[in-house]
């Protein structure tokens, strides 16, 4: 019986092992175009509306419209206490393809996803050693919101792509943390984003 | 969605930390990292949330002023700086500790300038160790909300009435968004009462206050200053006691001693560096090594018992900052190792100086920090600034 709860442990210990491995993941964006927005969103998805702890942060400075920004989100099943930079990242979205360069690839985990606003298929000398998925979030976001703001749709594209939060808790951080004017745009922006890129996924 | 609970930046928290102890009067002009703070302060008065005289006024030295003004009648005040902001206010600083007004402060630590920087370091807050205000360093958010209600529990007792400034690291983490517990209105109402002072201005009871003092009673006011601050220790720990009963989180006072116990190597710190030099203590500690971390939580009154006894059986303490008295040492190795001189123990003693203008301080750095107190590399330099750029001749 007890021989049996010590595997019990260890198989716990493992499962810890395996879910309780802080994220990181980069925003890519230019000022205006709402990349720490995105950051803060996915951020509230897990904190809020799901048992994990996060951190979200801009890359800390002044801020001008059209000029490169990054963001970063921490998430991980346990409190946050590392304050440095983030190093290697294990995700890393680009929202404007005129960004990728090879600055870009740096900093990012060898079998990290790589999602770039870009037309389906687009290949990219500089990313072509990692797992990169292209979507094109300016349509998405041009067919329904009626201007280019790729926040929300490259938001959508990375819970597609990742297990970092559910469809659920994504369109609940839109819910609580933009106006009532945006909410429902936005959400059938992440929601589309989410289908085109599980389709690609399947 | 959680309850009571909200994703914010640390310049968010502590402004609902602020508008929660009700004050009467804000007065602060703004400067980065700390404008979100203000901002958010401004607005609710604008909104009615916050019932409280903004006063918009047109700098630092002024907003120090106004708000010993108002605490002068009996008004619970609040003020906001950072960096050449709280410099500009510095003059401002020691009239109002001497004046004995309990004003709080939240300081946002950044670099002082030149270069000039916007980026956080802890040069400017350490640089007025000597102002007479009680300093608390924070590590999170959340820990930021909650000292901005004890740090008007703390400042406005009548055994204390000297201000308190509340300091958090710059971007790090004013600008950083993390999970934080709200706590209810009424149970801060309930911990934190009204401001009441003796030392009231008012028509019906005139009194002279904010006068001159001769040679022949000087020192006096300086010694109850003084000892108003070693007042402070037993009630900053009570009050802690007290929050972590009503609110169920706990800060232990003047220092948190992080696996200290029986550990040969500790790393003495103070702000948001604090969290990652947690994380580097547990992986050298599931390697077998006994290592700690002491936070640093009161610069002033300065923990000297606390230090003394958790770092009694070390073989090896650092001390990390991002300061530097040019000429010397650190301002905080100073203090610690002033401490630590007056027992019997003879530790290695090394500082650890970096970090300055918001250039990261890595893990890898940490993990080497440890590295050298087990080593005790270079005993004969005590200061050691880590991750330097520039050739030395040292």
């Amino acid at each position: 019986m007890y021989r049996y709860f010590n595997y019990f442990l260890r198989y716990l210990q493992h499962q810890n092992l395996k879910t309780y491995y802080m994220k990181e993941i980069r925003w890519h964006g230019r000022g205006g175009q709402g990349g720490f927005t995105a950051s803060r969103l996915l951020g509230i998805a897990a904190g809020m509306f799901e048992e994990k702890h996060a951190l979200a942060f801009p890359s800390f400075g002044p801020e001008r419209r059209g000029a490169p920004v990054l963001a970063y989100t921490k998430i991980d099943n346990k409190k946050i206490h590392d304050r440095s930079e983030v190093e290697m990242c294990d995700y890393v979205v680009i929202m404007d393809e005129t960004l990728v360069n090879e600055n870009i690839a740096k900093g990012i985990k060898k079998d990290a996803i790589v999602l770039v606003n870009s037309k389906e298929g687009t290949k990219f000398e500089a990313l072509k050693d990692f797992n990169v998925k292209t979507i094109d979030a300016t349509s998405i976001a041009l067919d329904i919101l009626g201007r280019p703001i790729t926040n929300t749709a490259m938001y959508g594209a990375l819970v597609a792509a990742s297990d970092l939060v559910s469809l659920d808790a994504a369109t609940n951080s839109i819910k609580h943390e933009m106006k009532p004017a945006l909410v429902d745009k936005n959400v059938r922006i992440v929601e589309e984003a989410y289908k085109t890129v599980k389709a690609q996924l399947s | 969605m959680k309850k009571n609970k909200l994703f914010i930046s640390g310049d968010e928290a502590i402004a609902i930390g602020a508008k929660l102890a009700r004050p009467h009067v804000i007065a602060a002009y703004t400067i980065t990292p700390q404008t979100i703070a203000v901002e958010r302060l401004s607005d609710m008065v604008e909104s009615g949330e916050l019932k409280a005289e903004y006063m918009h006024v047109e700098s630092e030295h002024s907003a120090i002023s106004a708000c010993m003004g108002a605490s002068a009648i009996g008004a619970r005040t609040f003020t906001a700086s950072s960096s050449q902001g709280l410099l500009y206010m510095a003059e401002g600083l020691h009239y109002c500790s001497g004046g004995r007004y309990p004003v709080v402060m939240m300081n946002a630590n950044r670099s002082v300038a030149l270069p000039w920087s916007i980026y956080g370091d802890q040069r400017d807050s350490l640089g007025l160790l000597d102002s007479g205000w009680i300093q608390v360093y924070v590590e999170d958010a959340q820990e930021a909300l909650d000292m901005m209600i004890q740090a008007y529990k703390i400042a406005e007792n009548p055994k204390v009435l000297t201000p308190m400034m509340v300091n958090i690291d710059g971007f790090i983490l004013t600008h950083t968004y993390e999970m934080v517990n709200i706590p209810e209105q009424e149970k801060v109402d309930a911990f934190l009462p009204p401001f009441e002072t003796v030392n009231k201005m008012s028509f019906e009871n005139p009194k002279n206050m904010g006068f001159s003092s001769q040679p022949i009673d000087n020192t006096e006011f300086k010694y109850q200053q003084d000892r108003a601050m070693f007042d402070a220790i037993p009630l900053i720990k009570e009050t802690d006691e007290e929050w972590a009963k009503t609110f169920g989180r706990r800060y232990h006072g003047m220092v948190e001693n992080y696996k200290c116990d029986n550990a040969d190597y500790i790393i003495v710190t103070l702000g948001s560096v604090c969290g990652t030099t947690r994380i580097i203590v547990d992986e050298l500690r599931e390697q077998g090594l006994k290592v700690g971390m002491l936070k640093i939580r009161y610069m002033r009154p300065f923990p000297e018992k606390e230090i003394q006894e958790i770092t009694a059986n070390a073989k090896a303490i650092g001390v990390l900052e991002k300061n530097i008295s040019f000429g010397y040492e650190g301002t905080v190795f100073t203090n610690v190792n002033s401490s630590i001189s007056k027992t019997k123990a003879r530790p290695f003693m090394k500082n650890f100086v970096g970090g300055f203008g918001g250039r990261d301080i890595t893990k890898q750095e940490i993990r080497q920090m440890f590295a050298t107190l087990k080593e005790q590399t270079e005993p004969s330099k005590t200061v050691e600034y880590f991750n330097l750029n520039v050739a030395t001749d040292e």
